[in-house]
């Protein structure tokens, strides 16, 4: 059985037309790029498209990309670069809700004696930028905010927050895995330093990405070696999977539009539908500020990792935030630092959608999950005290 | 995603005995929303004292509502006396094993069924006695104390997958290492003073079969036991191991430290040809 995919904020299906540009590069045309014979120099002038198409995507110049192996990697890069280069300043300020590849770092920054302020969210998920004003000091090298969060969708107001840090002389960097390729960025136009992006969320495979430096940005490297990406990123370039995120970016860039318009629409229906046809679930994120194809809703008194599987056994793929699918006993960050009762975290799942999805699949999962939730909480000892509990929590 | 067994998976899609049972003789809940899962279990007995039937209604995971859906198949039929001696470990196993980080879920429907036997010899439910180690999930001091011994469990880590406890905050970490010290102190100076001569033998032996000797087969050896003397233990090797060079290092390192751990720990493993 085909599997009805609604699990694109975690990865998404190759384009067939990304498979096939970048298969000649697995094959015949395996010279290294650099080489001075013609054999190696036509794939570097394959590398040198891709990477027109990737600032293309962001209205960036093309020496502005540098290609990296994943969105964690260039979150990486990003931050020790700014660290590196203002060796003085040791603060950093970031968010709750950040990705682990930006959170963990984070972490392990503490323990080599920088401080970390991570700006809290509402309710909504939206940024408290009155806390975001007044934490830019001095003593801060960079901010790192993430253009549109991975769970809920909820989008950013990241240029006015890197007009901001500019004005403080604060680098800004933004981790927009998310928001690439589903709304418009032009980095001509903007006040970000540096940005993250990765391939295999916007329809390239797994194991490819890119790090944005504005021009005239200090720079320091993150993995030494030879003069690749200009001396900025050691090591050979994983030339199909550049060419395939080149081939993306241009396609991602085209159907951005569809994203917008035929995507959105598909998730309103099925986020309108489900919130009407079964009782107690409610949207987690502003509605208001979203990404097109995310939504996660809170299917109240079930648990998210059995509401997954019973979907699975309809190949449907979804994705959870409760603590048993997050492998910490603790339900998803996100949820957490948007104080979402309890009653609702353990049973939020996330859809993402994408291109590929059909009307056809949206009305099974219309069709199929209300059954599901229902018979999951008349398994629930909680479902029957629901009415007493429920204005407890929201009162 | 989690490996869970065919059964596992079949307890989930089809739960046997959901609901309650009407006028229970023993009814109780453990779990919490908070903590991601809970679980009601009631029962009713017939005149001579036996479960006629058992309903569970679980908030859970896939794991949480198998393990509830397979104690209930498991203690019907029982006598109170009998469902009382179920352990963790016997629901896991009726259920074809539990990822470990699942557990947890085999040990809310060993504590649901202790507090359900409670409830109908009107005593106080035993889990909720004691000081609270782990404040996120509410685990007691007790609780951890217990199923370290029952399950003979050695690290943090497997407490966590366990009970929870330490899964949150980890504020409790130190707590729970000195709880786990203590137990397996406990353990030792148990079972040292009662282990009679032929005890001792029995449980050679059965070390060496469960512990050793598959090892050494899929290397195409064995071992024999030929005799103990007091705490002398005389072997002998077979197979690959009798020609091997490397053997009489893996008797000293290997064998004798998984018998001194195990069963006594004064022990000497001394190879004799035979």
């Amino acid at each position: 059985m085909n599997p009805i995919y609604l699990d694109n904020n975690a990865t998404t299906r190759v384009a067939p037309e990304v498979l096939e540009e970048m298969l000649p590069y697995l094959g015949e045309f395996y010279g290294n790029p650099s080489s001075m014979h013609t054999f190696g120099g036509q794939v570097g002038r394959k590398v040198r498209r891709a990477r027109e198409q990737v600032a293309g995507i962001i209205n960036a110049t093309p020496e502005e990309i540098i290609f990296t192996s994943c969105g964690t990697e260039s979150d990486n890069t990003a931050i020790r670069s700014a660290l590196a280069t203002n060796p003085g300043k040791r603060h950093i300020v970031t968010t709750r809700v950040e990705h682990p590849a930006v959170l963990s770092l984070g972490a392990r920054l503490v323990q080599e004696g920088y401080r970390v302020t991570e700006i809290p969210v509402d309710a909504e998920g939206r940024l408290n930028l009155a806390q975001y004003a007044k934490s830019l000091t001095p003593d801060t090298a960079i901010v790192s905010v993430m253009w549109a969060n991975n769970e809920t969708g909820v989008i950013f107001p990241v240029e006015e927050m890197a007009a901001q840090a500019r004005n403080r002389g604060i680098l800004f960097h933004t981790d927009a895995v998310q928001a690439v390729g589903k709304i418009p960025l032009d980095m001509k136009n903007s006040s970000i330093d540096m940005l993250s992006l990765s391939g295999h969320k916007l329809h390239a495979p797994k194991g490819v990405g890119a790090l944005y430096v504005r021009k005239g940005t200090r720079f320091s490297p993150f993995l030494i070696g030879g003069h690749q990406e200009k001396g900025r990123r050691g090591g050979t370039e994983n030339v199909p999977s550049i060419i395939a995120l080149g081939v993306a970016c241009g396609l991602a860039a085209q159907k951005m539009d569809v994203e917008n318009t035929v995507v959105k629409a598909l998730r309103d229906k099925l986020e309108n539908s489900l919130l009407e046809k079964v009782p107690r679930c409610r949207v987690n994120g502003d509605r208001s500020s979203r990404l097109p194809n995310t939504s996660n809703i809170s299917f109240e008194f079930v648990e998210g990792e059995a509401i997954l599987l019973r979907l699975d056994e309809y190949a449907i793929c979804a994705s959870s935030g409760s603590a048993c699918t997050s492998g910490s006993l603790q339900p998803s960050h996100v949820l957490r630092a948007m104080g979402v009762p309890f009653t609702m975290a353990h049973g939020s799942i996330r859809f993402s959608l994408s291109i590929y999805n059909t009307e056809q699949e949206i009305d099974f999962v219309i069709d199929t999950l209300p059954g599901i939730i229902e018979n999951l909480r008349a398994l629930s000892p909680y479902w029957e005290v629901g009415d007493a509990i429920c204005v407890r929590v929201e009162g | 995603m989690w490996e869970y067994t065919d059964k596992v998976k079949e307890h989930f899609l089809n739960p046997r005995n959901v609901g309650e049972v009407e006028n229970p003789d023993g009814a109780a809940t453990v779990g919490s929303l908070a903590c991601g899962d809970a679980l009601k279990l009631t029962f009713k007995l017939d005149e001579n004292g036996r479960i006629t039937d058992a309903r569970f209604k679980t908030f859970g995971c896939a794991s949480a509502i198998a393990s509830a859906s397979a104690l209930t198949e498991m203690i019907k039929g029982m006598t109170v006396e009998e469902a009382a001696k179920i352990t963790n470990q016997d629901i896991a196993n009726f259920l074809g094993g539990l990822p470990e980080e699942k557990m947890h879920c085999s040990v809310m429907g060993r504590e649901a069924l202790e507090a359900a036997i409670a409830h109908y010899r009107g005593e106080p439910a035993p889990t909720e006695e004691g000081k609270i180690v782990c404040e996120c999930f509410g685990v007691t001091e007790e609780e951890i104390a217990r199923v370290v011994r029952e399950n003979n469990l050695r690290t943090i880590e497997e407490v966590t997958n366990y009970t929870k406890a330490g899964g949150g905050c980890g504020g409790c970490h130190e707590a729970i290492q000195e709880i786990i010290d203590r137990v397996r102190g406990e353990a030792k100076e148990i079972i040292r003073p009662k282990l009679s001569n032929i005890q001792k033998i029995k449980m050679i032996e059965e070390t060496i079969d469960r512990e050793i000797r598959p090892t050494l087969q899929m290397d195409g050896g064995d071992l024999e036991l030929i005799d103990v003397v007091g705490n002398r233990v005389l072997v002998a090797t077979r197979g690959a191991c009798a020609s091997c060079a490397a053997s009489h290092l893996t008797m000293k390192q290997v064998v004798e430290a998984k018998l001194r751990e195990l069963v006594w720990p004064e022990l000497e493993v001394e190879e004799v040809s035979q």
